[in-house]
This record gives structure tokens, C-alpha cells and sequence, in this order.
């Protein structure tokens, strides 16, 4: 690779300096000022605030629901992550396949994208409604008593399965065009040395597609992380309960429902943290194992 | 057209802007969207035709929730509205931070408008007042837990509304389910199985008469006779006299008006929705009691918002402010507002005009609200304020839905909601250092 050098100095500040002003406004300035009001106790309106040190930190450590939250969320994102992901590579290999009506087909697949968080949300409230929601009469049909906003469980059933279908189109679309950027020669000759599709999936094919999977890994965490809070709120009405609750779910409701502005900027700072190990983790560990071609 | 016409025009115009002009512009936040909406965008609209010194807009900021956190941060920025909508639980956090508004008692005062506090029906005097019993907010959509009652399954089963729960366990819970009914579900268990539960027995919810006198409140939910309330509810629902479909308010009232639930806890500001929706003749009658507890049930909280005047507007804006509390508060008004909404009305002027124009005749049910605020008050009657009580409810919400599906016991629910109400309470009083 070549290695481009600057004579002068200044000309490459000059030129980062719009996206790194962007940076600092909408990134660092809020970080910075989450950052700070962690370590207070803040009447909402600003009048009176009390340093309190570590203690909207520490107390995270010994809340029960807190753990929970926590708990739930890596529950939430493990799944919504995989499912997301395999439901979409299974639909694109399929797709790869189709020879007549492909775009048809690929693009009806691709329909449910457009939609945004809360409109998925809503639909999952209709088909999930405790007496109305088809897929609760589905359910109940099958012998499961689901009730939606009442057992726990229920809630994140149906949590889950709207952000999962609310993603497998994102998926489809990366993984249909990194099928489709595989050299079709690579394919004959694998096809000339194994007849098992199967095998000749997981040792030829998957790994090609491995740089388009990593991307797709990280975007997918983010997204069951952070993304998904529309379909929670649309589907819990706003009204957490008993129901299960995620940690970005969280912060929103100690800061904008309960005017914690301290607790809920520890909340946040912790998110940060655990969203840049996460990162590291994937680019050190992951990356490596990953050959872009 | 002619030069005379077009001039003529011009000198009108000229005038019609002069006028505009001249005009107080005020701007209402507040959280209340459809059929409500509509009805107070009428007020607004009927203040501003009424009169052409002041213009007030009324402005949709999203839910009560969002509203509060809209104005917060509007506060911050030096752009916050003349009014605001704030409801029930928020009201310690906007009455907590001085300065932010204008006490309503002192803003019609400055303005000359008459104010006199026992015009107001007594169950809405104090709630929204500071520990001296001054008035801070004005409250505006007021209503107050009622149990309304399907009359067809009631007269299928043979029983009367019951008045007490004794009444309910015994009698009316198994002849309902008997005639094919799940008896009873309710929408809002920490407004109307928690604080009015305090309020209808008169006991005490928090320390410092319950939180208007100081911010060293410690919350006293964890009394026996709640717990009590709540062993039974288990054991209602075991026996299938209770149904519980969630935390949402619009989940356990369509079970009602579907007439698959027979009684229904709601609030009297339901009544125009199931006026609506209902297909069966309905009515209302008050919240049942203990009579273990008390034989001389109390009056209970309103639930609702009030409309709070910020503070940092001039002198003019705040003329209009006061004008416009003044035109809400009149009869007529409030009349007009409680016979399309439900929400009963806040003085006793405006009660006296719908009973006169025969509004309890036609739909009984109207008036059990307030004639529950009427009632006999007691020492704990008044009101409660605690910050971050948002939060708080939240704690009482998860705790119930826990015990309601068996993950906890009614005992360590107690014991959680105690412990992690009184940690929040602390917390806000550091907010206020």
C-alpha cells in the first residue's frame, strides 16, 4: 500500500477538521457532558445538583433489576443477532438460486427495510394483541396461553420476533450481494471436487462470505443493542411493568419518564464502555481470522 | 377593482393587523391527544374567541411524560411555554424546583382576579398546593378511581355493586363468575390499589404528612392492610374473581367493554370512552373499602393534570396567563369540559351547573367522581407528594405484575417497593441540595 504524505502539516487538519467538528459536537461534547453528570445528582429543572461521587455507579452494581436488565439484554441481543442473521443467510442463499422471477422475489424480500422501528412495533402490538393478534390466537390454538404484558416471557417472545423480522431484510440484501460477488469459477471448481451442496456450502461459499458476515455481526449487535428501542416501547405501551427491559430501554426510562438525569448518564456511560470493549473485542479477535480478498 | 376598494382593503387589513398585533401571544403545552385534544383545542379556541386582547396556542407535546421532559429541557434553554400540562406524579418535580413557576394563588392575585380556594370541590383543593396550602398549579383534568359495573351481568347474577370489598369476596365476586363473568379487573394498580387505597382508609402513605412538609420522606406503602389487600387479590385471581392483562390501561379496560369482565376499576374520566364503546347499559358507583380497615371510608385522590405557569415571561404574558386560568376555571367552562370528557369539574359554581341542567339525571355515572372527592376528607386525605414518584410507580408496577404472576411473594414485593421507593426519595432530596 502506498503511504500518501502531506508536505505541509496543517492541510490534512484543515481537511479532517468539518468531519472531526461534527465529531466533537454531536459525539464527544454529549459524552463529555454525560460524563460529568454522572457523578451528580441534578434537580431537572437545574436549580440545586449534589456531587455524589461514584454512587449512580455503584448502585447499578447492587440493583437486582439492574442485573436483570443486563441480563436480559445479552440475552436479547445474542438471539436477535443469530436469528436475524441465519433467517437472512438461509433466505439469500436461497434467493441466489432463483433463475426465474428473481427480482421479484428478492425484491418482496427486501419490502419490510423501509419500515421504521415504531410502525414494526405497532404491527407487533396487533399481532401480538392479548385478544385480537392473530399470532396470539395462533398460539392459543397450539395450546400456549400467551399473553402479551403479562408474563415476562411473553413480552420477549414477542420483542424478539420483531426485531428479528424487522432485520432479516438489512441481512439479505448484504448477504444476497456477497453470494453474488462470489466468482462463479470458484463455484465449478468446487463443484468438480465435492457433489455434497452442503459441504460445499460451509467449506467454499460461507467463508467467502465471511468479511460481508463480520460486518453484518457488528451492525446486528448495534442494532438489537440500541435500534430495537422502538419496537420495546411501542410494545410494552410505554409502560415497563413486569415486562423485560433492555439497558438503552432503561436509560430512557430513568431520564426522560423519571427525570433521573444522574442515574440515567451512569447508565449511559457504562453503555459506552461496554459498547467500545465489544468493538475492540471484534476487531482484535474476529477480524483476524477474517480474509478480505 | 377600483382604487376606493382597493384601498378600503388595504385600510382594513392594515387594521386587522394592528389588531393581531396588538394581541398577548401565550403558548400551552400539554399532553393530551384525540378525542381530549380535540375537546381542549375547543377551550382554547372558544378562550380566543371570547376575547381580543390575548391569543393563547395550545401545542400537543406527546404523552404526560414527554410533555414534563419537553418543558424540562425548553426550561434549561430559556424557551419554555406560559402553561404547561403536568400530571399526578410529576407534580413534585415541577412544585420542587422553586422558581420555575409562578404560583397560580399569586398570579391571579398580581393580576386581579379573584381567588378564593374553598370555591374549589375539596378534593381537588390541596393536591396540587404547597405544604402552607398555597395553590401552585391550577388543576385542570381532574378525576378519581371509580368502579363501574356491567348492568346486565349484574342483574344476570343477581347482585347489587358491592360497596365494600367484604361485600365483593363474599357476594357479588362468586355470583358473577357463577353467571359466567371474570368479575373484576382494574387499569392502574399504583393509582388506584395503592394511593387511593391509602386515601379511601385514610392512612398514612408517607412520612412528613405524606410528603408535603419536608424532603427527608420516607414512603410508609409497606402497611399491613395493603398487604392485606394484596394477599387477597392473589386469591381472587387463583379463584378467578380477578383478571390482571398487564400494566397497560387499554388492556384491561377492552376486557370490559369486550363484557367479558363484569366490574372494572377505571377512572371517572373513562366515562365518555365507554359511553362510546360500550354496548350494554353500564354505570359507576365508588370505589369499594375495607370495612376491616375503616368504617368510615374517606374521599380520595384526583388523578389528572394541573396547568402550572412558568415562570420568565413579562408582565403582559402573564396578564394573559391569568386571564386564561380565570376563563378556565368559570362554570360554564368547566362544565362544558366535564360533560364531554368525564373529568369532574373543579369548583363547586361548575358542579352546581351540570347538576342544574339535569347532566347527573341523564347519566348518573357522571357524578360518582365527585361525589367520591366530596366525601369526608381525612388527615391523609389531601394529597402526597414525592419526587421521582414516576420512577416510583414504575418499582410499584414490575413489583405487582411480579406478584400478579406468581415470580414473588406479596410479602418481599412489599419489601422491594419499600426499599427501592425510599432509596429514590432520598435520591431526589439530593437533587434539591
Amino acid at each position: 500500500m502506498k503511504r500518501t504524505t502531506f508536505r505541509n502539516p496543517w492541510l490534512p487538519i484543515l481537511l479532517l477538521s468539518p468531519q472531526l467538528a461534527i465529531i466533537a459536537v454531536f459525539f464527544y461534547w454529549p459524552a463529555g457532558y454525560a460524563l460529568q453528570t454522572s457523578f451528580y445528582l441534578q434537580d431537572p429543572f437545574g436549580f440545586g445538583s449534589t456531587f455524589v461521587g461514584a454512587e449512580n455507579y455503584t448502585r447499578l452494581t447492587s440493583s437486582a433489576n439492574y442485573q436483570d436488565a443486563l441480563t436480559f439484554t445479552i440475552v436479547f441481543t445474542l438471539l436477535v443477532t443469530f436469528f436475524s442473521l441465519a433467517i437472512a443467510l438461509l433466505l439469500a442463499v436461497k434467493a441466489d438460486k432463483v433463475l426465474r422471477g428473481a427480482r421479484t422475489y428478492r425484491t418482496l424480500l427486501m419490502w419490510v427495510y423501509a419500515i421504521a422501528p415504531p410502525v414494526a412495533g405497532l404491527m407487533g402490538v396487533m399481532l401480538f394483541d392479548q385478544s385480537r393478534g392473530n399470532l396470539t390466537q395462533l398460539f392459543q390454538a397450539l395450546g400456549w396461553d400467551y399473553t402479551l404484558g403479562v408474563n415476562y416471557w411473553d413480552t420477549a417472545v414477542a420483542m424478539i420476533v420483531v426485531s428479528v423480522w424487522k432485520q432479516i431484510p438489512v441481512n439479505f440484501i448484504f448477504f444476497l450481494s456477497g453470494l453474488q460477488a462470489i466468482p462463479r469459477s470458484v463455484h465449478e471448481a468446487a463443484m468438480i471436487d465435492n457433489r455434497s451442496g452442503m459441504s460445499r456450502f460451509w467449506d467454499v461459499t460461507f467463508p467467502l462470505l465471511a468479511p460481508t458476515g463480520f460486518f453484518l455481526l457488528i451492525i446486528n449487535i448495534t442494532y438489537a443493542l440500541f435500534d430495537t428501542f422502538g419496537i420495546i416501547d411501542t410494545l410494552v405501551k410505554g409502560e415497563p411493568g413486569n415486562n423485560p427491559m433492555t439497558l438503552v430501554y432503561r436509560v430512557f426510562v430513568d431520564g426522560f419518564r423519571g427525570g433521573d438525569l444522574g442515574g440515567s448518564s451512569a447508565q449511559s456511560v457504562v453503555l459506552m464502555v461496554l459498547v467500545l470493549i465489544l468493538t475492540i473485542v471484534q476487531f482484535r479477535f474476529l477480524e483476524r481470522r477474517i480474509h478480505y480478498t | 377593482m377600483t382604487f376606493k376598494t382597493t384601498a378600503a382593503l388595504g385600510v382594513a387589513f392594515g387594521l386587522v393587523a394592528g389588531a393581531a398585533q396588538a394581541q398577548t401571544e401565550i403558548e400551552w403545552w400539554h399532553g393530551m391527544g384525540g378525542q381530549l385534544g380535540e375537546s381542549l383545542n375547543e377551550i382554547a379556541s372558544d378562550f380566543n374567541a371570547s376575547q381580543d386582547q390575548y391569543r393563547i396556542t395550545p401545542v400537543f407535546k406527546g404523552t404526560y411524560e414527554e410533555t414534563l421532559t419537553a418543558t424540562i429541557a425548553a426550561f434549561r434553554a430559556g424557551e419554555q411555554p406560559h402553561v404547561v400540562q403536568v400530571f399526578d406524579a410529576g407534580a413534585a418535580t415541577v412544585i420542587g424546583a422553586e422558581g420555575a413557576t409562578i404560583p397560580v394563588e399569586e398570579l391571579l392575585a398580581d393580576n386581579g382576579v379573584n381567588f378564593d380556594i374553598n370555591e374549589y370541590i375539596p378534593g381537588v383543593r390541596y393536591f396540587y398546593a404547597d405544604a402552607d396550602g398555597t395553590m401552585i398549579g391550577m388543576p385542570f383534568n381532574s378525576s378519581t378511581p371509580i368502579l363501574y359495573y356491567n348492568e346486565e351481568a349484574l342483574d344476570a347474577a343477581g347482585v347489587t355493586p358491592p360497596a365494600t370489598w367484604e361485600e365483593f369476596a363474599e357476594v357479588t365476586g362468586p355470583a358473577l363468575l357463577e353467571a359466567g363473568y371474570v368479575p373484576l379487573a382494574q387499569s392502574h394498580l399504583p393509582w388506584i390499589f395503592t394511593e387511593n387505597f391509602f386515601s379511601r382508609h385514610n392512612l398514612q402513605f408517607a412520612s412528613n404528612d405524606n410528603g408535603y412538609s419536608g424532603l427527608d420522606t420516607e414512603i410508609l406503602v409497606n402497611h399491613p392492610a395493603i398487604r392485606a389487600h394484596f394477599e387477597a387479590l392473589v386469591e381472587w385471581q387463583e379463584q378467578g374473581l380477578f383478571g390482571w392483562y398487564g400494566t397497560g390501561w387499554a388492556d384491561n379496560q377492552s376486557r370490559f367493554e369486550d363484557g367479558e369482565v363484569a366490574m372494572w376499576l377505571g377512572s371517572s374520566a373513562s366515562f365518555g370512552g365507554l359511553l362510546e364503546r360500550a354496548e350494554f347499559p353500564f354505570s359507576a358507583t365508588m370505589l369499594p373499602y375495607w370495612e376491616a380497615v375503616t368504617t368510615e371510608p374517606t374521599q380520595t385522590f384526583i388523578g389528572g393534570a394541573a396547568l402550572f405557569a412558568m415562570s420568565g415571561h413579562d408582565a403582559a404574558e402573564n396578564e394573559a396567563t391569568a386571564a386564561f386560568f380565570a376563563f378556565l376555571s368559570s362554570p360554564e367552562v368547566q362544565y362544558d369540559w366535564h360533560r364531554k370528557t368525564g373529568y369532574v369539574p373543579i369548583t363547586q359554581a361548575a358542579y352546581d351547573v351540570a347538576a342544574e341542567d339535569g347532566h347527573y339525571e341523564r347519566f348518573p355515572a357522571a357524578e360518582v367522581g365527585i361525589q367520591q372527592l366530596s366525601l369526608e376528607g381525612g388527615e391523609f386525605t389531601r394529597g402526597y407528594r414525592m419526587g421521582f414518584y414516576v420512577q416510583i410507580r414504575d418499582v410499584m408496577n414490575r413489583e405487582y405484575g411480579r406478584i400478579l404472576t406468581g415470580d414473588t411473594s406479596v410479602e418481599d414485593g412489599f419489601a422491594t417497593i419499600e426499599a427501592e421507593a425510599n432509596e429514590l426519595l432520598d435520591r431526589f432530596a439530593q437533587t434539591q441540595g
